[in-house]
C-alpha cells in the first residue's frame, strides 16, 4: 500500500506517448443531456480516432446547494431534500439521514422502527438496482430488460405509495422514527410482491447473463482493480464488483442488519460484467432480507416514544392534550433539539456508502452538513478508467457504474 | 475493532503533536496543519486506513480562529474501523491553505476540488485545483457563512448568451424567507424561525440592485 499516485493520470500520458506520429486529436463534448449519461453529466473527451486519450467529467449541472440549504433548516425539514439525492432510492436516503441525526442525538429507536427502515431500504435497493439494470441494458442495446424492470418497479411504487403516500419522493423517516406505521395487510402484499418478483427477476437476468451480445459488450470492459477501487474511494456494488468485500450492512451493521442472514456477492475481475452480476445477486439477497424482516416483524412502538423533544407526539394526543400541543409546536417551529457535537454516519445505499457528516452547535439546525455521495466518489475514477478505451465502451462503463447525478451534484 | 484502537494509539504515541478531538462516534484526532500529510500517511500505511471515505471542510464563521477546518474521514476495509482527522487551515480568510493529500488517495482529488469550490480553501500541491460544482469563473464560494442562502446576482457563465439574452443569474426570490430556526446558544426570540432578509417581501418590491 506504500505507493504514491501520480497526477495527472499516467495512463493517459502513456497512451499519448505511444503514438509514433502526432495526429490531430478531436475534442468531443458528450452530454450534459445524453441518454447514456443518466442525468446531466458532461464528459469533455479528447479522441484519437475512436480511442479516448483523455476524459474530463464536468459536474454541477444539477447542483442545488443542498448542503447550504441544510444549514438553514431544521433536521426534519431536510428529510425531503434527502429524497432528491439518489432519487431512485429515496427510502434508503431517508433512513441514512435519520440514523445520522439520531446518532448525534444519542437516540435509540425501537426494534419495530428499525425493522420498518430495513424493510423499506431493501425495497428501495431492489427498485434502484432494477432501474440501474434496465438502464444498463438499454445502454448496450437490450431494450426488453428495461421494460421488464420498469414493470417490477411499478409494483414496488404501488407499495411505496400505500406506505408513504408518495411513489417517488417518499420523505418517510423522521428523526426518531418514521412518519407512520405500516398499513394493515401491507406486509402480506410485500410478500406477494416477493413471490412474483423472484421468478420475474430470474427471467429478466436470463435475458442478459448468458447473452452473447451483452457479454461481448461488457466482459473485460472497464476493468477496475481492487486497489484502484479502494484508492479512488469506490463503494457499493462498484467496489464489490472489483473484489473488495466491503458491505457496511455486514461489516458495520446499523439498524439491526446483524440479525439478518444474507450473502455479499463479490466480483473477481472488476469489469462491467462483474458489476452487473453483483447487482443481480444483490437483488436476490435483498428479497431474502425482506422475507426475514417480515417473518420476525417486531411489535411495539414505531417511533422513539421517550424522545419527547425530538419526535412529535401522535396527532390524537396533540388534539386532546395541551402539553402535547405545546410540545408539537416547539418541535415544528424550532425543530428537534440536537446536542452539540459532530457525527459521521455511512449507510450502505444501492449506489454505495452514503455518508452524512453533521456538525451541530446545539439547537434545531445543523451548523454544517456534508453529504458524502457515493456517485460522486464512484465517478471520480472515470478519468482513469476511460483513458485508452474505445468511445463505445464509455457508454457501457457509465451504465455499469450506475450513478445518479442528483446525488453526485447535490 | 481492538486492532484499530491499537493502531491509533501507536500513531498517537509516535506523533506527540496529535491531540484528541471530542467525538460522538468514531475516534477523532486534531493534527497541526504542517503535519497532516505525515500523520495521514502513517494512518494509511501503518494504521491500515486504506479508504478515504470523505474529505470536507467546516467554516466556523467570520472572526473565528481558525476560521476553516479541514476534516478527513478514513476507513479501514480490513478492520472496519473509522477515524476522523481534523486540521485547521492557515493563512488569510480569503485564501486559507492546507496541504493536499491527492498523492495518498486519488479519491481526494475531487473532494479537494469541491472544498476549494465551496470554501475557497487552497490545497497546496493539488495538481488540478479547479471548481467542480460551480462553473469556472464563478466569483464566490457558496458554503462560506457570509454567502446568503438566496445567492448573489452574477453574470451568466456563457458571455455570448448573456449578451444576446441580457440574462443574469439572479438571487432566489425568498419572499421574506427563509423562515428557519437559528443554530447556536441564544434565547428563543432570536432562535425562532423568522424572515432573515426583510428588505423585501410580498408587500414591498425588491429594491433595484
Amino acid at each position: 500500500m506504500a505507493t504514491e499516485f501520480a497526477f495527472p493520470d499516467s495512463a493517459a500520458k502513456a497512451a499519448g506517448a505511444e503514438q509514433d506520429f502526432a495526429p490531430e486529436k478531436m475534442s468531443l463534448s458528450m452530454g450534459p443531456s445524453h441518454p447514456s449519461t443518466h442525468g446531466v453529466l458532461r464528459l469533455q473527451m479528447e479522441l484519437d480516432g475512436e480511442i479516448l486519450v483523455k476524459c474530463d467529467p464536468v459536474l454541477g449541472y444539477l447542483h442545488r446547494g443542498d448542503e447550504k440549504i441544510a444549514e438553514n433548516m431544521t433536521y426534519n425539514q431536510f428529510v425531503p431534500y434527502t429524497d432528491r439525492l439518489d432519487y431512485l432510492a429515496p427510502l434508503a436516503n431517508n433512513m441514512a439521514f435519520a440514523i445520522a441525526v439520531e446518532r448525534l442525538a444519542g437516540l435509540e429507536v425501537p426494534a419495530r422502527c428499525q425493522a420498518i427502515r430495513v424493510l423499506t431500504a431493501e425495497m428501495a435497493r431492489v427498485s434502484a438496482h432494477l432501474m440501474g439494470l434496465g438502464a444498463f441494458g438499454l445502454d448496450v442495446g437490450a431494450w426488453t430488460v428495461l421494460v421488464h424492470s420498469l414493470n417490477q418497479r411499478e409494483h414496488l411504487y404501488k407499495l411505496f405509495e400505500e406506505l408513504t403516500g408518495a411513489r417517488f419522493t417518499t420523505s418517510y423517516t423522521r428523526i426518531g422514527g418514521v412518519t407512520r406505521d405500516v398499513p394493515e395487510g401491507w406486509l402480506g402484499r410485500v410478500i406477494e410482491f416477493c413471490d412474483q418478483f423472484e421468478p420475474a427477476l430470474e427471467e429478466t437476468l436470463a435475458l442478459l447473463t448468458r447473452n452473447k451480445i451483452f457479454q461481448d459488450r461488457t466482459v473485460g470492459v472497464g476493468v477496475i482493480s481492487k486497489e484502484d477501487a479502494i484508492a479512488y474511494g469506490l463503494t457499493g456494488p462498484n467496489l464489490r464488483g472489483s473484489g473488495g468485500s466491503l458491505d457496511l450492512r455486514k461489516d458495520k451493521p446499523y439498524s439491526g442488519y446483524e440479525q439478518y442472514e444474507f450473502d455479499v456477492p463479490i466480483g473477481s475481475k472488476g469489469d462491467c460484467y462483474d458489476r452487473y452480476l453483483c447487482r443481480g445477486e444483490e437483488m436476490r439477497q435483498s428479497v431474502r432480507i425482506i422475507r426475514q424482516v417480515i417473518a420476525k416483524f417486531p411489535g411495539g412502538d414505531w417511533y422513539a416514544k421517550d424522545a419527547r423533544k425530538i419526535f412529535a407526539p401522535p396527532k390524537d394526543k396533540i388534539l386532546t392534550s395541551m402539553e402535547e400541543l405545546i410540545n408539537n409546536f416547539m418541535i415544528v417551529t424550532e425543530g428537534p433539539q440536537i446536542p452539540a457535537g459532530e457525527v459521521y454516519f455511512e449507510a450502505e445505499n444501492p449506489k454505495g456508502a452514503l455518508g452524512f457528516y453533521i456538525v451541530s452547535k446545539g439547537g434545531g439546525v445543523p451548523w454544517r452538513l456534508k453529504i458524502r455521495s457515493p456517485s460522486f466518489c464512484n465517478l471520480s475514477i472515470l478519468p482513469k478508467v476511460c483513458a485508452g478505451t474505445m468511445i463505445s465502451d464509455v457508454v457501457t462503463l457509465l451504465g455499469s457504474l450506475d450513478f445518479v447525478m442528483g446525488e453526485c451534484d447535490r | 475493532m481492538s486492532a484499530s484502537v491499537d493502531a491509533i494509539s501507536a500513531i498517537k504515541a509516535k506523533f506527540s503533536q496529535i491531540t484528541d478531538r471530542p467525538s460522538r462516534d468514531c475516534p477523532a484526532i486534531d493534527v497541526p496543519n504542517a503535519d497532516i500529510v505525515t500523520v495521514l500517511r502513517a494512518l494509511r500505511d501503518e494504521g491500515g486506513f486504506d479508504l478515504l471515505s470523505d474529505l470536507t471542510a467546516i467554516d466556523w464563521a467570520e472572526g473565528a480562529s481558525p476560521r476553516f477546518t479541514a476534516v478527513y474521514h478514513l476507513f479501514s476495509t480490513v478492520s472496519y474501523a473509522a477515524i476522523r482527522v481534523a486540521t485547521p487551515c492557515i493563512g488569510e480568510d480569503s485564501a486559507p491553505t492546507v496541504p493536499s493529500v491527492v498523492t495518498l488517495w486519488p479519491a481526494a482529488n475531487w473532494h479537494e476540488r469541491e472544498a476549494f469550490d465551496m470554501f475557497g480553501i487552497k490545497f497546496e500541491t493539488h495538481p488540478d485545483l479547479r471548481r467542480i460544482l460551480m462553473w469556472d469563473g464563478y466569483p464566490y464560494h457558496p458554503l462560506r457563512k457570509e454567502f446568503p442562502l438566496a445567492g448573489i446576482e452574477t453574470a451568466l457563465p456563457d458571455l455570448e448568451v448573456a449578451e444576446e439574452t441580457k440574462a443574469k443569474v439572479i438571487a432566489a426570490p425568498m419572499m421574506g424567507g427563509p423562515f428557519v430556526a437559528s443554530a447556536g446558544e441564544m434565547n428563543l426570540t432570536e432562535a425562532e424561525p423568522r424572515a432573515k432578509d426583510e428588505s423585501w417581501n410580498e408587500r414591498s418590491a425588491k429594491p433595484d440592485a
